[in-house]
């Protein structure tokens, strides 16, 4: 009987730890998709969550959306947000170094943080879950189904993020801007246009993040910078621009986060957390899944 | 050279003619009749505990509207003064020292934290200004002989859980688990849930802490279970507080009683919930229940005048969180009337202050209690269909 018991404890914790993880990954996917393209680290990609949390609730509340539609709504508004930043900010700075680029992405996420306290107020809001059904017991393990969905979106979007980059044309026009813009323009690739909707990709990835984990955890005007941090850390655990690496680094994070609060004391949970990022640039910084080769040549 | 002279002159005038412009336009000489009295205010208005800290705000602005409207105090304008620690006790700090050194207060109501109010308290005890902190925790006035100008009107740690457990005792629950975020707020309730568990006769067997901006609360959730605990306390904050509902409904934990701290006393933590918070038990202050109480609770007739003139005017619930600056600005107002605006006399009448029907209880201050209430000035209450009830004993 006890051990029966023990196993579904144990259950519990992974299980939260890979919601927990899942989350981190599809933040860390944002980063990556920038930094692929421009080596840039967009430091507003956890308001872009914040925001897609957000708009999902005000299309689904205010304008009476059904839940998908309010979804696909919150996701193409985020990424134009993205668009715009790039447009409006980034390309105006482009002449200067990818460090004070990442600065300016800083001073982005604190604007669209007091934009969203403006207009939502401080208040935490939610979304309903994606399905109707609420938690049901498995091998007396508790499971959200919402928790399911934030899995399969996050899976879904490494693998389809992983094809577009590898085979398709613009994914490689993409990535070659990041090896090289001067290269790729010789060879006629637009880098602006390519810059442009690596943004807004993003974007619209920290909106999807932003809309599945609404039912879990609510969401709030400042809940962009935790997350955006946790998201950062799974993506410098997992390599700079390895989608595969974040997914699994993101759910490493996760589930230490997880054991460590169920087996030691969750207070330490985040400490366990930065150990492991810590520990991983000492001893691989280019990161679980990165090519140290290919991180040689990085400019950042 | 003469020209320049002269350009000198007139730039000289100009300055000066806006100078004294500034001081004929100024608010407080404009207005005639007597010079207002004043009382400096500390929120925190933004940041992390906004949601405490602006009901403070509209509450504090709304009953200085309504006395300035009735002529004053003693015909003196109430002139009510602001600052916003956005969350910060750092930003706290320098806001009192503001209030204190440009603004000159003789009396401070705020700040809204704990933590805030600790690193503010000796500031108030050095410069000798009264303040009467809106925050919980009992160190705010305790050991009272280094905390002689620093007031409370939030029912200390020890009275919820006192009620808390006073509850539990009844109910022949002695076994419990505690969680408790890890910030002043929940480290204090920790703190009081740990020492007076003997004294009630109640064993805690799980003990734990997470982050204010924790995602998801299963795991804690998950070893209380496993703890076979036969009660769980949740003491903290904002959005953790309606994650610990949610994850207790959803592992199906509702057998356990699940307890939250006073600071779940807001109806939006209800909403936010989405029906999971049925069953779950608070000790809450009377000012969240006013509709509910007997006519003959002596506390009735001020909780509805407050709520009803609150939800007017915001559209909007009161909470435990206005009801203090309620008391902290009604203190302070009544210590303004009776002696005027001299920070030594304004201590001593607060601490002599018996009898003062607030939103939280009836106060009764004496040199060795700077907070005036008790366990009893609470009242145990459990969320049915949506909203407060009073709970069974």
């Amino acid at each position: 009987m006890t051990d029966i018991f023990y196993g579904a404890a144990w259950l519990q914790y992974a299980l939260s730890g890979l919601t927990i993880g899942a989350i981190y990954a599809l933040v860390a996917l944002g980063y990556n998709i920038i930094y692929n393209v421009t080596e840039i680290i967009n430091f507003a990609q956890g308001e872009f969550v914040m925001l897609g949390g957000l708009f999902g609730v005000f299309y689904y509340q205010t304008f009476g959306l059904p839940l998908g539609a309010a979804v696909l709504c919150a996701v193409a508004t985020v990424g134009l947000v993205g668009l715009l930043l790039e447009r409006y900010i980034i390309r105006r700075a482009r002449h200067v170094t990818v460090l004070s680029m990442i600065i300016v992405t800083i001073a982005f996420s604190i604007l669209l943080k007091g934009g969203a306290m403006l207009a939502w107020g401080k208040d935490p809001y939610r979304l309903p879950a994606f399905s109707r059904t609420g938690a049901f017991l498995w091998q007396g393990v508790a499971v959200q189904p919402q928790a399911l969905w934030v899995l399969g979106i996050s899976a879904v979007v490494v693998g389809v993020l992983t094809v577009f980059f590898r085979t398709s044309f613009y994914g490689k026009a993409m990535l070659a801007c990041a090896d090289n813009a001067d290269a790729a323009r010789l060879v006629g690739i637009p880098v602006r246009t390519m810059v442009l909707l690596s943004f807004g990709l993003s974007a619209a990835v920290g909106a999807v993040a932003g809309v599945a984990i609404c039912p879990i955890t609510l969401m709030e005007y400042d809940r962009g910078a935790l997350l955006g941090l946790k998201g950062f850390g799974a993506a410098v655990l997992g390599g700079l621009g390895q989608f595969y690496g974040a997914l699994v680094a993101g759910i490493v994070l996760g589930l230490a986060e997880s054991l460590c609060a169920g087996y030691i004391s969750s207070g330490y949970k985040d400490a366990v957390a930065l150990v492991l990022l810590m520990l991983a640039l000492f001893f691989k910084p280019e990161g679980l899944f990165g090519s140290k080769e290919a991180a040689g040549l990085k400019r950042f | 050279m003469k020209g320049k002279h002269r350009w000198v002159v007139s730039v000289v005038g100009v300055v000066a003619v806006l100078f004294w412009a500034a001081g004929i336009f100024h608010p407080v000489s404009a207005k005639a009749g007597k010079e207002p009295y004043k009382v400096g205010a500390v929120f925190a208005i933004t940041g992390t505990a906004s949601f405490l800290g602006e009901p403070e705000k509209k509450t504090a602005e709304m009953i200085a509207e309504e006395i300035n409207a009735q002529g004053g105090i003693n015909g003196h304008p109430l002139q009510l003064i602001i600052y916003d620690d956005e969350s910060d006790a750092t930003k706290s700090t320098l806001a009192v020292k503001k209030l204190i050194k440009t603004d000159q207060v003789p009396v401070i109501i705020g700040p809204t934290q704990s933590d805030a109010s600790l690193a503010v308290a000796p500031i108030a005890e050095e410069a000798q200004v009264p303040l009467i902190s809106c925050a919980a925790s009992y160190k705010i006035v305790e050991p009272v002989s280094e905390r002689r100008w620093v007031f409370k009107v939030a029912g200390s740690d020890k009275h919820v859980v006192g009620k808390m457990y006073d509850y539990m005792k009844a109910k022949g629950m002695t076994k419990i688990g505690i969680m408790t975020a890890s910030t002043g707020f929940g480290a204090s309730g920790r703190e009081e849930l740990l020492r007076l568990a003997p004294e009630y006769g109640i064993t805690v067997l799980a003990d734990e802490r997470y982050g204010p901006k924790d995602t998801d609360l299963t795991a804690q959730l998950t070893k209380m279970r496993e703890a076979k605990v036969e009660a769980i306390v949740n003491w903290s904050v904002g959005p953790t507080q309606v994650l610990a509902v949610k994850g207790w409904r959803d592992l199906k934990m509702d057998n356990i009683p699940l307890f939250q701290s006073h600071g779940f006393g807001n109806r939006k933590n209800i909403e936010l919930a989405g029906g999971a918070a049925e069953g779950v038990l608070l000790p809450l202050a009377r000012v969240n229940v006013g509709p509910l109480l007997p006519d003959t609770q002596p506390q009735k007739k001020v909780i509805m005048a407050y709520t009803q003139a609150y939800e007017k005017k915001y559209n909007e619930p009161v909470s435990s969180f206005g009801g203090h600056a309620w008391d902290s600005l009604h203190l302070a107002v009544a210590a303004l009337k009776a002696v005027g605006p001299d920070p030594a006399k304004i201590r001593d009448f607060l601490e002599n202050t018996k009898g003062f029907v607030g939103q939280h209880g009836i106060f009764n201050f004496s040199p060795q209690d700077h907070n005036g209430l008790s366990k009893d000035d609470l009242e145990m209450v459990v969320v049915k269909n949506g909203d407060w009830a009073l709970a069974p004993w």
